[in-house]
């Protein structure tokens, strides 16, 4: 019943991300379990979006592993990384979408240039996928058309166009209404449940969070690391560390548990 | 009876008027591809409902859900029952999930033939219209200017210059200096065929003053400031950083536009000054190659030849080529659609409108040059 052959599973290790001189993020660990959705937290700045990219083979990192099943990602040939890249759907924040084509010439392009699929197959494919995620009829629609829950949609379905085995999301609730947003929090599930996809998903939405993922990890932008690990929902009622005490209660750090400010 | 499909994983085994369609093997799309034909094979005449074996079934993605669809759409449309029991359960999940066109499409202009030649006029028009108000604002906000009460920041202003000055030099340089060098080329091999070599000062002298200079100087700056003027604009309208100089109240013509245009028109006749010299040096250089004339005949024959008529003809040119081009690139850019894609549309629009707009213009000027006898 697997849609997807041997579901791999994502495994980081000792990562140490940064540009030049400046280090982002140090000593990096986590693992995602097939099937599950995993959530990177975090403040602002903390850098959250730089690790999806050293996720995704955008950035490469200074130091440590991304395996993707038992095979090192960025130890492999850029032809293997290639590869590995197909298996993977990204949803960006801002969607993405290439402006100069239609939604469904957005959706068909990956199968396009990747697959020797006939034509009449790669529309029916990407009429599909636009249908699965609520955008049936809207093929024709230009990006500027669109309002951002659809944009949202629109990336989601491209994303899907290759029926990755890892969906990787960032942010993708962010600017969208809170009932548009839980519409995409259950349109993720379903076809995580459909597809037995797994989900790394980029996130500082608090409600979503909690709806969706079964685990995570919180970096941390002061000390530059991963200070907790668990499900959102365990991390808010049992993680005492003070910043993902804030951050899950959306509370001020300056401001002590019983109501008091702290010196500056 | 059994009748087997044109698929190797897909048996149709009819019992009276259902049909069992059992899948078996992997349906991955990119891999097997898809197979369509099954809902041709299924849905038959006589048929009255469709179920599902999918014990056999490996491997699926979405090329099987894609399948699924079409025989369930089909189903729908032909009174068919589609019983979606024995389907897997992610893929009952998915079918679920897929959406219908909505019922109220978007409504998009029903035009026709005679509508869209009106539509376009009432376009042209208001192009007409705001093109006539962008070049009024020119004068009067550039007065405002003058006065130093418009909204015009020093600092602008004097980036605009360098860019559109400074920065233009080298490429002023190389193209002036070959185009004067052509024209004493040229000059040397047609003149000196019946003994009037000597006139070649007078023709690079003449030709780089009164036209090429100012053409030539315009047509760089075309491409290179107006195109680059045009994506700025651009890419500013798609990322709503206009919209923010509008909302706060902001002059978006003093602030964005007014720099521009005040920079090209003063930075155009200089380059053009600088474009005679240098083409006047290069036809000095190819003259004394192919002729053998001496750097100081071939200047004062090129002194003799010019009048002052004829530079302010070629500075008249210059200031109106720079005002044309920076007004057509910061007008192209302002209506640009907001996209990756609509900048770089702006600036080849910008750039070929100003290219070609300048070749027109050149042309007027020397048909009134003509009528008045200069």
């Amino acid at each position: 019943m697997a849609a997807a052959p041997a579901q791999p599973k994502l495994e980081v290790e000792g990562l140490t991300i940064g540009f030049g001189e400046t280090i982002i993020q140090h000593d990096v660990s986590f693992r995602v379990e097939a099937g599950s959705v995993f959530a990177i937290m975090g403040g602002s700045g903390s850098g959250k979006s730089t690790l999806l990219k050293a996720l995704i083979g955008l950035l490469k990192p200074m130091q440590g592993s991304v395996r993707f099943g038992d095979e090192d990602y960025w130890a492999a040939s850029a032809s293997r990384r290639a590869e590995i890249d197909q298996g993977l759907g990204v949803l960006f924040q801002s969607g993405a979408l290439w402006s100069s084509m239609t939604l469904a010439e957005n959706v068909a392009l990956p199968l396009r240039m990747l697959s020797r699929l006939d034509r009449a197959s790669i529309e029916r494919l990407s009429a599909v996928k636009l249908s699965l995620v609520g955008l049936a009829g809207a093929g024709d629609l230009m990006p500027t058309e669109l309002s951002g829950g659809m944009v949202k949609r629109a990336g989601l379905a491209r994303a899907l166009s290759l029926d990755p085995a890892i969906l990787m999301l960032d942010e993708p609730s962010s600017g969208l209404d809170p009932v548009t947003a839980k519409r995409l929090d259950d349109l993720i599930l379903e076809l995580r449940d459909g597809f037995g996809m797994t989900i790394v998903m980029v996130s500082h939405d608090l409600p979503s969070l909690f709806g969706i993922c079964d685990d995570g990890v919180f970096l941390d932008a002061d000390s530059k690391t991963v200070i907790a690990h668990g499900a959102p929902r365990q991390l808010r009622d049992e993680c005492d560390h003070p910043s993902v005490h804030a951050f899950m209660r959306r509370e001020r750090p300056d401001v002590d548990r019983a109501g008091s400010r702290s010196a500056p | 009876m059994t009748a087997k499909t044109e698929s190797r994983k897909c048996e149709a085994e009819v019992q009276g008027s259902t049909v069992l369609l059992a899948l078996s093997g992997d349906w991955v799309a990119r891999t097997d591809g898809v197979d369509f034909g099954v809902v041709e094979q299924a849905i038959k005449p006589g048929v009255r409902a469709l179920r599902f074996d999918t014990v056999k079934l490996g491997h699926w993605d979405s090329g099987l859900i894609a399948v699924l669809a079409g025989l369930r759409e089909a189903s729908n449309k032909d009174g068919v029952v589609f019983d979606e029991e024995g389907l897997p359960g992610p893929a009952r999940r998915l079918l679920h999930l897929l959406s219908t066109p909505p019922a109220t499409a978007r409504r998009r202009l029903q035009t026709t033939g005679l509508d869209r030649i009106g539509l376009w006029a009432i376009a042209a028009l208001a192009e007409c219209v705001e093109g006539a108000a962008l070049v009024g604002n020119v004068f009067l906000r550039g007065a405002v200017a003058l006065r130093g009460r418009a909204a015009l920041r020093a600092k602008d202003l004097v980036e605009a210059m360098y860019d559109a000055g400074l920065a233009a030099l080298p490429i002023v340089t190389i193209v002036s200096l070959l185009v004067g060098g052509i024209l004493a080329f040229i000059g040397a091999t047609e003149l000196s065929k019946f003994g009037a070599g000597v006139y070649v000062a007078d023709l690079v002298g003449v030709g780089m003053v009164r036209e090429m200079a100012a053409l030539m100087t315009a047509i760089i700056m075309a491409g290179r400031t107006g195109g680059a003027y045009a994506a700025n604009i651009a890419s500013m309208e798609s990322g709503e950083e206009i919209d923010a100089l509008r909302a706060m109240g902001i002059p978006i013509f003093d602030y964005l536009i007014l720099p521009k245009v005040v920079a090209l028109s003063a930075m155009m006749p200089i380059l053009y000054l600088y474009g005679c010299l240098v083409g006047i040096f290069g036809g000095l250089c190819a003259g004394a190659a192919t002729l053998h004339v001496t750097a100081t005949s071939f200047l004062v024959e090129v002194h003799k030849s010019l009048t002052g008529v004829q530079f302010g003809l070629g500075l008249t040119k210059s200031l109106c080529f720079g005002a044309f081009i920076a007004i057509i690139s910061c007008r192209v850019g302002l209506r640009a659609k907001r996209s990756a894609a609509a900048v770089g549309a702006a600036a080849t629009s910008a750039v070929v409108i100003g290219i070609v707009g300048v070749i027109a213009l050149d042309a007027i000027f020397d048909l009134c040059a003509s009528v008045l006898g200069i």
